[in-house]
């Protein structure tokens, strides 16, 4: 067998293929820049990376309130403080990360082909938003009690609280610890793939050097 | 055109202006600290919000009049959750918009037999004396149309004297005052949250029926009302004393705080404000969502020009 037939034979395996279009699309250079366009030179910038740090923060604090279980926070101090380094992680999250969404719509950021960026980090928005309702529900107070109530009215009414229960606490445990983080932390992931790869999108007014003959 | 083209295919390129150093393992880094010291310190400060949970004992102790009150009209099959409809019962379509019965299509898959699963099956798997023992007999034997008889008539002669079941006139009730009153003892001594969550199994995770009930009375409505919580006040976004709630859920919530939605009951939408606010939301967020592909909506950045406070140095040192 000849180098070229080898090489030809290597470039249709599926593995080489994935390395490929890997290499060719987020090369490392790309995933971790040591530089950034000039214009990258306002504080609104910062809260994309703020708001993946606030999720860190609640993913490590999450961990341990599953381990001890919903209603540990009731009666032990240390379990409140955690519920409440829970509780705080998810406040600031939702700031850092409405302040990075209004941002990139401003700039528009969804130009130069990078719709996919946008709609990922939407879906990761709106995934938030459900990890923290069913984060809600299962509380294990009074404030879960009320939100379960008035909450199912809703989705029943749109058909939806035929397979989401808003009362049943053991699906919404499993949704909030398990389902919901798995598909937010997919996204996530996704999306700062996919901002590193189109890199940070340039101003609305910046234009292209115009050859003069 | 072909300068939009060409302006396209720029923003697409690879940046080949001017750059800047930038060290991104450092900013996480440094941004990681920051954010985790600034959680540690509004949680010390202001730890988290914990409001007691409602219990049917707290309920029946505090007031056992309506606990009472609701226990009749369960078994009458007046209360709202007895009339709900889809997904827990067939008692009515649920709501609709227009011609679309979604909560009626999407079928009872969560069945609660209000009467039964709420009042009759807790007394039956608990120790009752000779009397209530006679009169829960005396119930399963009846036929269902001489149990609500019994039942609508004595929750019609409460309703009557304002709630007060011991104001009410007297009448053929058959044993539903006696069963009344033993399931209020019941929850009064604190069983009947458990009897309600298990129902004789040893494992459940579901509370339906403890909700469904709860709802009925007067007891967690006026909890919420208190803790300004109802619909009408931001309900689900706000949060338990003086803490912050789901701030991000204003765009389902506001609909609740204008008309014509305000008034759940009023026209166009009527009691189906639930469905039509759920659709509105999910247009709005579908909008969002898709905005750049959205002719106008896409443009509204380079219309109201935010973006030059964004990109100010640069615009300034590119005289743009």
């Amino acid at each position: 067998m000849n180098t070229e037939t080898q090489t030809t034979e290597d470039s249709k395996m599926w593995t080489a293929r994935l390395r490929n279009s890997w290499q060719r699309n987020l090369p490392i250079d790309k995933l971790l820049p040591d530089t950034q366009p000039a214009y990258v030179a306002s504080w609104i910038y910062v809260f994309g990376v703020l708001t993946l740090v606030a999720l860190v923060d609640i993913v490590i604090s999450g961990l341990i309130l599953s381990f001890a279980g919903p209603a540990w926070y009731h009666s032990s101090s240390l379990g409140l403080f955690v519920n409440s380094l829970h509780f705080w992680g998810v406040q600031l999250f939702f700031v850092f990360m409405v302040v990075h969404l209004w941002g990139k719509f401003w700039m528009a950021a969804w130009r130069g082909r990078r719709t996919a960026t946008w709609i990922t980090g939407m879906v990761a928005f709106l995934a938030s938003i459900g990890t923290a309702f069913t984060g809600y529900l299962i509380q294990t107070n009074f404030d879960s009690q009320w939100i379960a109530f008035e909450a199912k009215d809703g989705f029943n009414a749109v058909g939806v609280g035929a397979f989401f229960t808003p009362t049943n606490i053991g699906q919404i445990m499993l949704i909030h610890v398990a389902l919901l983080p798995l598909v937010l932390g997919i996204l996530t992931v996704m999306h700062v793939l996919l901002v590193r790869k189109h890199g940070v999108v340039p101003p609305i007014d910046a234009q292209p050097e115009i050859e003069v003959v | 055109m072909k300068t939009q083209t060409a302006k396209q295919e720029f923003d697409a390129a690879p940046w080949t202006g001017r750059v800047r150093k930038y060290d991104i393992v450092k900013e996480a880094t440094i941004a990681f600290v920051i954010v985790s010291m600034l959680i540690v310190l509004l949680s010390l400060a202001f730890s988290s919000p914990d409001d007691k949970q409602l219990t049917f004992r707290d309920w029946a102790r505090t007031n056992p009049t309506n606990f009472y009150a609701t226990t009749v009209q369960e078994l009458a099959g007046t209360s709202e959750s007895a009339g709900y409809g889809p997904p827990y019962n067939s008692a009515s379509d649920g709501l609709n918009i227009g011609p679309l019965w979604l909560q009626k299509w999407a079928g009872v898959t969560h069945p609660v037999d209000i009467p039964n699963d709420l009042v009759i099956t807790p007394l039956t798997l608990s120790v009752l004396s000779a009397k209530e023992n006679w009169a829960l007999a005396t119930w399963k034997s009846a036929t269902a149309v001489q149990q609500t008889t019994w039942a609508t008539t004595y929750d019609t002669a409460i309703a009557d004297a304002n709630g007060n079941y011991a104001a009410a006139s007297g009448g053929n009730y058959g044993p539903v005052p006696v069963l009344a009153k033993a399931l209020t003892h019941i929850a009064a001594k604190g069983s009947l949250d458990a009897l309600l969550l298990a129902g004789g199994n040893f494992y459940s995770t579901d509370n339906t029926k403890q909700i469904l009930f709860f709802g009925d009375g007067a007891y967690l409505d006026d909890a919420a009302t208190a803790a300004n919580l109802q619909g009408n006040s931001w309900g689900m976004m706000n949060e338990t004393g003086r803490y912050p709630g789901q701030a991000w859920l204003w765009l389902y919530s506001i609909w609740y705080q204008v008309p014509p939605f305000v008034n759940e009951e009023s026209a166009p939408f009527g009691s189906n404000a639930d469905a039509y606010i759920m659709i509105l939301v999910l247009g709005l967020t579908s909008g969002l969502l898709f905005a750049p592909l959205i002719p106008g909506l896409r443009s509204i950045p380079r219309v109201i020009p935010l973006h030059r406070k964004i990109w100010k140095s640069y615009y300034s040192e590119e005289n743009i």
